[in-house]
């Protein structure tokens, strides 16, 4: 049996106590470090707190080389452990369908996503977000300029963006870096970049950062530690302004 | 007034003036006497004195030439001649006649207008006579001929007058049968070597004479004269009264043409894909001075006072310190001269201001490689590129001998492949151990001497290695190539190219540089399909990218990174990790995530490159190996050793033609046989031989052998003995 467990968002007590008793009847404990990271436990707080030792997998281990997952898998009690919900902005579906075609049973158990948490932390609707988005660190020959296209297309309907920030194992695309990019591919497209941004760091721990503005306040704030997302809402409803008023400091009209 | 300083003065007064230029390259066989007639005309026209000419090479200015006697890059001098009373402003190039450096010779040709081809008259024409000559007629440089040695025919060969005079006439004939075949139209209309005419000089460089028609009405010096003075023992009276300088530098004067008349012409075969009727495509034709300015930089050196030194043709314009020059192609900084000047000799002269038509040195062009265009102006269409007729067919592994010089080596290599663009330079800072691939054995061995003597790099150098190449012999596909997240998917087929599409391709007729419409147009006219013709997105060496997919989204931004995928694979083969050529692919069918962050260099790059690298194998990946003609002039009764020569060596005898008592063998052999073919010859003939190599493409290494050549190659690179299944890639 494979188990994806998703480990919530920001330290290693916010796992659902069905994911903590599945993990701690498990036969080994795979953790996924290359998407997402609870910035709030390493490695080995988190066997700590399991009682269990926990292998963690880059990328190559579950893209290209599934095969050891998989036999443990077969063979006992596996389970999968990633940060936020498993399913959730990350390639995972993946390893499902092999296992499923090896004839291994799978299951998910659900945590807390960023997807939902944004909405409590900014006060955005649920209901009126569009296609999410990633935000990668340009390199030689690539500036992807999509991002941009999905945030304009979703503004254009009235409808708010989730931008995923980069996470590269050295670093951490940061709120006011992510930001800059957005204007510099307006730039690049000879489009006009939108007004808006919410930015928010570290959702789920005591001390999260939340501040919305102009993408000019927006890059002259200090989120803190990462990680960092952001939202860029369309046209606010009365509730929503008056939330990011009170909770992110948005500048009243 | 110093001689010198005069001299200066009266060449930067002529630079001014167009009519009275001529920017000229001697171009021959190596040891037909160069580097002799080039320094003994700078002599003749006072630039040296006459006792240094002869023994100190002005032209050979690398220690390196002067030690090994030969001429290794193209020197720049400028000189004065008179001529019915007017000065005029010779510019030179000196080129390379081995073959090992061919490369050089393109360069020049493009620098200059007019080309003295000069032939040893005990020789006759050579295989590299003809290379070069091809190169000068490409270039649209018109030739004269200089037969040279005159003086070896009457003493060494002991031929009487009639006979040396036939023996002159067959040369002139060769020359003229080789001008036809390669420029049927040019020697029409006026490029037919003439000696009624003037085009044609006879000589002794090393003895300082030279006579023609047109001369001898002045000088009253005839054949009959040049026949009894070198029988006599008197060539000093022949070079009084009929001097080497003053005859050809007359036929130079006479016969080659001015910057004016020969930019109108040249500008349609130099920049073929330009727009005439733009303001630097006018300026370029009038070659005049107060255009924008057009740079083609044909020569890249490094002086230990000024730095980077680039030496080129100016077509247009003016060049001063201060100037502010765009090179295309670059991220068009402004890179701003801080010295222009002329050479004369191994110096180089600064002058305040340097006008079209002249062969110009700069420094402070940053951005500028071999073949660089620069500007003026911010965008310009480029000149063709240079064309080269070899390609590196060995390969030395170099090291840093100090550890405290790693990181200057490499600065060096970057430099050494600045500077010779038919260099290969590859890089690895993980290991240290830096490749450089070039012509030959000698070319390599000049490159690496050149590292440790002038940049001051001590280096362990490895035994030279055969370069091959890998190609394939069927088609394949659709290959599908999946990224490590296996969201991204590309689809490929793969076929041999077509042979007239590679040559198109080396010939430059076809090239990303060109308007795709005129792409289009000359791929359906070499046969290729109207539908495909159009989506040729990348050319990389002889192989082809097409991209036959139709409104798929994202593609466009991820266009580059499957491009990087493609070249990737191209750089190694599967069989032996030798460099891929003539494949053409068509990009099918792509699938890619919603996300730009699952679709980024990490996914793409390894998706393309392993599809490429598995279609290869399914597509029958082979061996190519490099060849070269080999030509053996022996004494009849060395015959069968110089065939043997060849067939020894897996090679093919393809002609024989004998003259008087000699004969002269004619073939084909792979270079991995040639090592040590000088000294073979040499011994084999009792030094009587006369030869000459010049690379002869690629063939298929034989089926018999490949197993072995593969299993060899893989183990000197370290690689699993195993050839890797193209499910190895499609994990
Ligand atoms: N007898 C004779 N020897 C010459 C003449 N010109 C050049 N040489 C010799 O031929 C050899 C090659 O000359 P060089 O100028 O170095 O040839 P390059 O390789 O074409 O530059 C040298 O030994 C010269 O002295 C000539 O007119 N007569
Ligand atoms: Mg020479």
């Amino acid at each position: 049996m494979l188990t994806f467990i998703g480990l919530g968002l920001y330290d290693e007590r916010d796992i659902s106590v069905k994911g903590l008793e599945i993990i701690k009847s498990a036969d080994k404990v795979y953790l996924e470090g290359y998407t997402s990271r609870l910035m709030g436990a390493d490695v080995r707080k988190l066997e700590e707190f399991y009682g269990k030792s926990v292998t963690l997998l880059n990328r190559d281990d579950v893209e290209r080389f599934p095969g050891k997952i998989l036999d443990a898998a077969a063979e006992g009690d596996a389970v999968f452990l990633t940060g936020g919900d498993p399913m959730v902005s990350t390639t995972h579906a993946d390893i499902r369908i092999r296992a499923e075609e090896r004839g291994i049973a799978t299951r998910i158990i659900h945590g807390a996503s960023i997807q939902s948490a944004v909405c409590g932390l900014s006060g955005l609707q649920n209901y009126r977000f569009g296609k999410s988005c990633s935000v990668p660190y340009p390199e030689r020959n690539w500036f992807p300029t999509t991002p941009l296209d999905t945030i304009l297309s979703n503004f254009r309907q009235d409808l708010h963006t989730l931008v995923f920030l980069d996470i590269k194992p050295d670093r951490h695309m940061s709120v006011p870096e992510g930001v800059e990019l957005i204007c510099r591919m307006a730039e690049k497209c000879g489009e006009t970049a939108p007004p808006l941004y919410v930015g928010m760091a570290r959702a789920g721990s005591e001390s999260p950062s939340v501040f919305a503005g102009s993408a000019e306040d927006v890059m002259n704030h200090d989120y803190g530690a990462p990680l960092h997302i952001i939202a860029v809402p369309a046209s606010l409803h009365e509730m929503e302004r008056e939330y990011l008023e009170i909770f992110a400091g948005l500048k009243r009209e | 007034m110093t001689r010198r300083k005069k001299m200066v003065e009266r060449v930067t007064e002529l630079m001014d003036q167009p009519k009275m230029i001529r920017n000229i390259g001697i171009v021959a066989h190596i040891d037909h006497g160069k580097t002799t007639l080039s320094d003994n005309l700078l002599a003749g026209a006072g630039m040296i004195s006459e006792e240094i000419a002869g023994k100190a090479c002005w032209m050979d200015s690398d220690e390196e030439e002067q030690a090994r006697g030969i001429t290794i890059d193209a020197s720049n001098v400028s000189m004065v001649h008179e001529y019915d009373g007017k000065e005029y402003l010779i510019n030179m190039i000196d080129t390379p006649g081995h073959v090992d450096f061919g490369g050089d010779v393109t360069r020049a040709m493009r620098a200059v207008d007019g080309a003295v081809v000069l032939v040893d008259a005990v020789e006759g024409t050579m295989p590299q006579t003809e290379t070069v000559l091809r190169q000068a007629l490409k270039e649209g440089v018109k030739p004269v001929l200089f037969v040279n040695k005159v003086d070896r025919l009457i003493n060494e060969l002991k031929v009487d007058e009639m006979t040396m005079q036939i023996r002159l006439g067959k040369v002139i004939d060769k020359v003229n049968k080789l001008i036809k075949g390669m420029n049927e139209e040019a020697y029409n209309n006026g490029w037919k070597l003439d000696a009624a005419q003037g085009t044609v000089a006879f000589g002794s460089a090393l003895y300082n004479w030279a006579v023609s028609v047109p001369y001898m009405k002045k000088s009253g010096v005839s054949f009959k004269d040049v026949y009894e003075k070198c029988t006599a023992g008197d060539m000093k009276w022949l070079a009084k009264n009929s001097p080497l300088c003053s005859v050809v530098l007359d036929m130079v004067v006479n016969h080659l043409p001015n910057p004016l008349e020969s930019q109108e012409r040249r500008v349609n075969i130099i920049w073929q894909h330009g727009d005439k009727s733009t303001p630097e495509g006018q300026a370029m034709y009038k070659c005049d001075p107060n255009g924008p300015a057009s740079l083609m930089v044909t020569d890249i050196s490094f002086d230990q006072h000024a730095g980077e030194v680039a030496t080129g043709r100016l077509f247009s314009g003016t060049l001063r310190r201060g100037t502010e020059l765009y090179v295309m192609g670059t991220a068009k900084k402004i890179n701003r001269l801080t010295q222009v000047g002329v050479f004369m000799g191994a110096e180089r002269i600064e002058v305040e201001a340097i006008p079209a038509g002249n062969i110009v040195a700069v420094t402070g062009l940053k951005d500028a490689i071999v073949g660089s265009t620069a500007s003026t102006l911010m965008e310009m269409t480029p000149f063709e590129s240079l064309k080269h007729y070899s390609e590196p067919v060995m390969t030395v592994a170099v090291e840093a001998k100090n550890m405290k010089d790693l990181p200057k080596l490499i600065t060096v290599l970057r430099q050494v492949a600045k500077e010779d663009p038919t260099v290969q330079v590859t890089i690895n800072e993980e290991t240290g151990e830096h490749l450089i691939s070039g012509m030959g054995e000698l070319h390599l061995e000049v490159i690496t001497g050149r590292i440790a003597r002038d940049k001051n790099v001590e280096i362990v150098t490895s035994p030279p290695i055969v370069v091959y190449r890998e190609t394939i012999t069927g088609k394949a596909g659709p290959v599908e190539g999946k990224s490590p997240n296996r969201h991204n998917r590309f689809y490929i087929e793969l076929e041999p190219m077509p042979a007239n599409l590679v040559k198109a391709i080396k010939d430059g007729e076809v090239s990303m540089d060109m308007p795709a419409l005129e792409r289009r147009d000359k791929l359906i006219e070499l046969g290729i399909d109207k539908e495909q013709a159009k989506n040729l997105v990348a050319i990389e060496g002889t192989n082809t990218f097409f991209d036959m997919t139709k409104g798929i989204q994202y593609l466009n931004e991820t266009m580059e990174l499957i491009f990087d995928g493609w070249r990737e694979a191209l750089a190694g083969g599967p069989l032996a990790d030798e460099q891929i050529q003539n494949v053409m692919i068509k990009l099918v069918d792509v699938k890619l995530h919603e996300d730009a962050i699952h679709r980024g260099p990490a996914q793409v790059i390894p998706a393309v490159r392993s599809a490429v690298k598995a279609g290869v194998l399914m597509a029958g990946d082979t061996l190519l190996e490099p060849m070269q003609f080999l030509q053996i002039t022996v004494p009849q009764e060395h015959m069968g050793s110089a065939t043997g020569m060849i067939q020894g060596r897996r090679g093919q005898v393809s002609d024989m033609t004998s003259e008087g008592d000699t004969i002269t063998v004619i073939g084909k052999a792979p270079v991995a046989q040639l090592f040590g073919f000088a000294g073979d010859v040499r011994s084999a003939t009792e030094g009587r031989a006369m030869w000459s190599t010049e690379f002869a493409g690629f063939d298929v290494v034989p089926a018999g052998i490949l197993k072995d050549v593969v299993k060899e190659i893989r183990k000197r690179k370290g690689l699993k003995e195993q050839i890797p299944t193209p499910e190895d890639y499609l994990v």
